[in-house]
This record gives structure tokens, C-alpha cells and sequence, in this order.
């Protein structure tokens, strides 16, 4: 019997037949309908997954005529982080001119909105020298990291602390406490990136503590919108879902917690997002068939629904790719044509 | 995209699915999404209108390559007297039709705006 070598979510190579790597993909598009409450795949593109999944080859690709958009998080990070000692910059050149690069973003080693505004007016000439040198359009970025505005990080009593001791509505209260601190942070680091020239500002790993994260975000967006209505601002979220670290928090009438991707970009796009991110997590003890199957059927619905362009995440551990630091092209590209010919989105 | 080493996350993405940067016309592409909020297949046929080629053309880095030159929009390679950075932006702001941040504040600064 036939078996097929893919990867699983943890990055390592397992065997499946014909009908196991069939089931594989009918479980995960069922996993992602179900919590979702949308549509799982139909058979044909079943059938277009199971394809890409058995192609021989090392290295997958989308038709031409189908390529799409790529935006970066952290991508002036990503070469200091494998050790290559190069200006920020020079970063961005390289991506220009090596990688192949649509566009391009600046940021700061800490990646994070609260510790960059202390040093803005050295962001700011740096990113307007880079501007200089460079043809791509350049986004500032960074995450909205709404945990370190708790104790003992920032002002806000530890919210984490509050629950342990049964104070709920202290820790509610302190988490709204930090929405506010994280929003005049967020609107004035944006504001002073895009004063400097910046094309876009992108809301990084947004979500990442929660309900509160998101409606910061959500909250700094309608201010930075209203105040410059051309500023393309991009929002990638952190996780598939919005987590309910306070449980009560809406925006527009919306609950927050629970939020799925297709539901997220309703209110991105009431907010004034111009560019949205949704992320679905990988399951690293099944297959990256069983994951990708999942990550396109949550993406599929987001696309349908949106009315702005939708860029996946697609870097290690979500949509489909495993969770691994050098990610094997044999999985990124399979991903990554999955996920541009089957929901027609719009970037990753 | 996401995290991951550049092989195995930027490069592999741009040769799996990107339109492939100033080798080609995905700057130009991605300019119609951020500025105007253009999906994809909108953004593709305006820039393909404005620079009077087939969709299909916007990812031939030979044929952009060309394109690039004679609209003076900056070049991967860069050649003596072409427009390089700044100089390149003010060009695709004029072809494409829009406003680009960093010209507008580069005007701004010179005293050559309005």
C-alpha cells in the first residue's frame, strides 16, 4: 500500500496512506467548521489539498497569475535573531533586494508599543533615513502587549494575582485600567511613525493578552483613523481566537471573547483597519494536512465575508505550518499554495 | 507572514506565492491595497492599467524589469542616473496615481510641496 511522507505539526515526518491522509483532511476542515460554526471544505477542494499533500516534489507553488501580497511582522528582527549583524537599515535592503519583498516594516528589537515610546524620537530619524534609501512601502510595527502594563512591568495591579485571590472585579478593573494606558501608547507611537512618513503602521500579535488586547487595538485604530483617514494600518491577531482574560469586554455591542477569524474582521473593518491578519494555530500531535485543512476552512469564511484585503499569518505554528524555528519549504510552500488558491485571499 | 528563519519563511512564501517585490510590480501591487484598501484582484488590474500591460505581466521580472526603467519606478539592480529610493517613489506616486506618505512629508520638509 502507498503511503505518503508529510510532516506533522511539530515539524517531524510521518507516513499515511491514501485514506488516512484523506481522513486527515476531513477531520481537520470538520474540526475548524464545527468550533467555527461555518462551512467546512467541499469535496473538490478536498481533493485540491490531498493533491498538493501527495505531489512529489520537494517544493510547492500557486499557479501563475495567482500570486499574492506579502507583508512582514518583525522583519527587521528576523535577520538579527539568526545572528546576522546588520543595521536595521541594511535589514530592510536586504529584504528589498534579496528576498523578494512586497513590502517592508521597521521595528524596534522589544517589539512592543509601551517600551518604543520612551525612544520615539530615535525611531523616528531612523525610519525617515530609511525611507530615503528605500522603494517599498514600509510599515512601523509592533505589538500592542497589553501584559506588560500589569505589575510588575507596568503601573496596573497584576491582574493574574487578582483572580488567584478570588478579586474579580479588581482584576476586571485593573485590566480596563490598561486598555486606556495601552491606547493613548498605541495612538501616539502611530501617530509619530506616520508623521515621520511611515506608509502603514501594523498592529502586531494583536490579542495576545486577551479581550483586553484586542479592544485596545480595536480603540487606537477608530483615534488613528478618524486622524489621518489615508493611513493604511494593518491588525495581525495572535491566536485564532480572542481569548476572555476579562470575560466582559465588548466593542460595538460585540463580546470579544470567543471571537472567531471571520468574525475579528467585522470589527476591524468598523474600527478602520485597512489591511486584517487572522491567525489559526497549529496542533503540533497532528498531521500538517490535518492543519491546513483547518487553518483554510477558518480563513475561507474570513475572505468571504471581508470587505478589506486579508493577509494570513503564516510564520511557525499557525496557518497549517509547523511549530518549528526553521520551517521546511516542503511545508511552508504546500501551506502556503493551500491557503492562497483555496480561499483567494489576499496576502499572507 | 509570520516567524520563521528567512529561508524557510520569507524566501520559501515569496517563491511559493509572492509576486516578487521591485523584481517585479508586487510594490506597486501592494501600494493599491494599503492606499485605496483594493483586494487583490482589483489592485492587479489597476496597476496593470496604469502601466499598459496583461496582469499576467506583472510578475515577469523580465518584462517589469523593462517597465521599471522606462517609468523610472527604481530598479532591484540599480543603474547610474535612474531614480533610486525617494527618487523612485516620487515616480510610482505620479504613475500610480496616489499619494505616498514619504513623498508627501519629503515635499513637506524641502519646501517644494503644495
Amino acid at each position: 500500500m502507498k503511503r505518503h511522507l508529510v510532516r506533522k505539526g511539530d515539524g517531524s515526518f510521518t507516513e499515511l496512506t491514501e485514506s488516512e491522509l484523506k481522513k486527515e483532511l476531513e477531520e481537520g476542515t470538520k474540526d475548524a467548521a464545527d468550533r467555527a460554526k461555518v462551512q467546512p471544505l467541499a469535496h473538490d477542494e478536498l481533493e485540491f489539498l490531498y493533491d498538493i499533500f501527495t505531489y512529489p516534489s520537494k517544493f510547492a507553488s500557486v499557479a501563475m497569475g495567482n500570486e499574492v501580497i506579502l507583508t512582514y511582522d518583525a522583519a527587521t528582527l528576523k535577520l538579527r535573531r539568526v545572528g546576522v549583524s546588520t543595521h536595521r537599515i541594511q535589514s530592510l535592503q536586504v529584504y528589498e533586494k534579496l528576498l523578494g519583498a512586497d513590502t517592508l516594516e521597521f521595528d524596534h528589537v522589544d517589539y512592543s508599543f509601551k517600551p518604543v515610546k520612551p525612544i520615539i524620537t530615535f525611531e523616528q530619524p531612523e525610519l525617515e533615513q530609511a525611507l530615503l534609501v528605500t522603494t517599498l512601502p514600509l510599515f512601523y510595527g509592533a505589538q500592542p502587549n497589553l501584559g506588560l502594563y500589569n505589575q510588575p512591568d507596568g503601573p496596573c495591579p497584576n491582574p493574574g494575582d487578582l483572580f488567584a485571590a478570588g478579586k474579580i472585579k479588581e482584576a476586571q478593573e485593573s485590566q480596563e485600567q490598561a486598555v486606556e494606558y495601552a491606547v493613548n501608547d498605541l495612538v501616539e507611537v502611530g501617530s509619530a511613525m506616520y508623521e515621520s512618513g511611515a506608509d502603514g503602521i501594523n498592529f502586531d500579535t494583536t490579542g495576545a493578552a486577551g479581550d483586553t488586547d484586542f479592544l485596545a487595538t480595536l480603540k487606537a485604530v477608530e483615534i488613528l483613523r478618524t486622524k489621518y483617514p489615508r493611513m493604511c494600518i494593518e491588525v495581525g491577531m495572535a491566536g485564532e481566537f480572542v481569548l476572555g482574560m476579562h470575560g466582559g469586554l465588548s466593542y460595538d455591542g460585540v463580546r470579544l471573547a470567543g471571537l472567531y477569524p471571520h468574525k475579528q474582521v467585522e470589527l476591524a473593518q468598523k474600527a478602520g483597519v485597512t489591511i486584517f491578519g487572522p491567525v489559526v494555530n497549529t496542533k503540533t500531535d497532528r498531521s500538517v494536512p490535518w492543519n491546513c485543512a483547518r487553518a483554510v476552512t477558518f480563513i475561507k469564511e474570513c475572505v468571504k465575508i471581508s470587505k478589506i484585503p486579508i493577509h494570513a499569518d503564516m510564520g511557525m505554528g499557525v496557518g497549517g505550518l509547523p511549530m518549528v524555528d526553521h520551517p521546511p519549504t516542503d511545508a511552508v510552500s504546500r501551506a502556503s499554495k493551500a491557503m492562497v488558491e483555496i480561499t483567494r485571499l489576499d496576502g499572507l | 507572514m509570520g516567524v520563521g528563519d528567512p529561508p524557510g519563511m520569507a524566501i520559501a512564501h515569496s517563491t511559493a506565492s509572492g509576486m516578487g517585490g521591485m523584481r517585479t510590480a508586487g510594490d506597486l501591487v501592494a501600494r493599491m491595497q494599503m492606499t485605496r484598501g483594493m483586494k487583490i484582484g482589483e489592485s492587479k488590474e489597476y496597476v496593470a492599467g496604469k502601466l499598459g500591460v496583461s496582469v499576467m505581466d506583472l510578475v515577469d521580472p523580465v518584462l517589469m524589469t523593462e517597465i521599471r526603467q522606462d517609468l523610472n519606478l527604481g530598479l532591484t539592480t540599480p543603474l547610474p542616473n535612474y531614480a533610486k529610493g525617494m527618487e523612485a517613489k516620487f515616480n510610482i506616486a505620479d504613475v500610480l496615481g496616489i499619494e505616498i506618505n514619504s513623498v508627501a512629508k519629503f515635499k513637506e520638509r524641502t519646501k517644494h510641496g503644495g
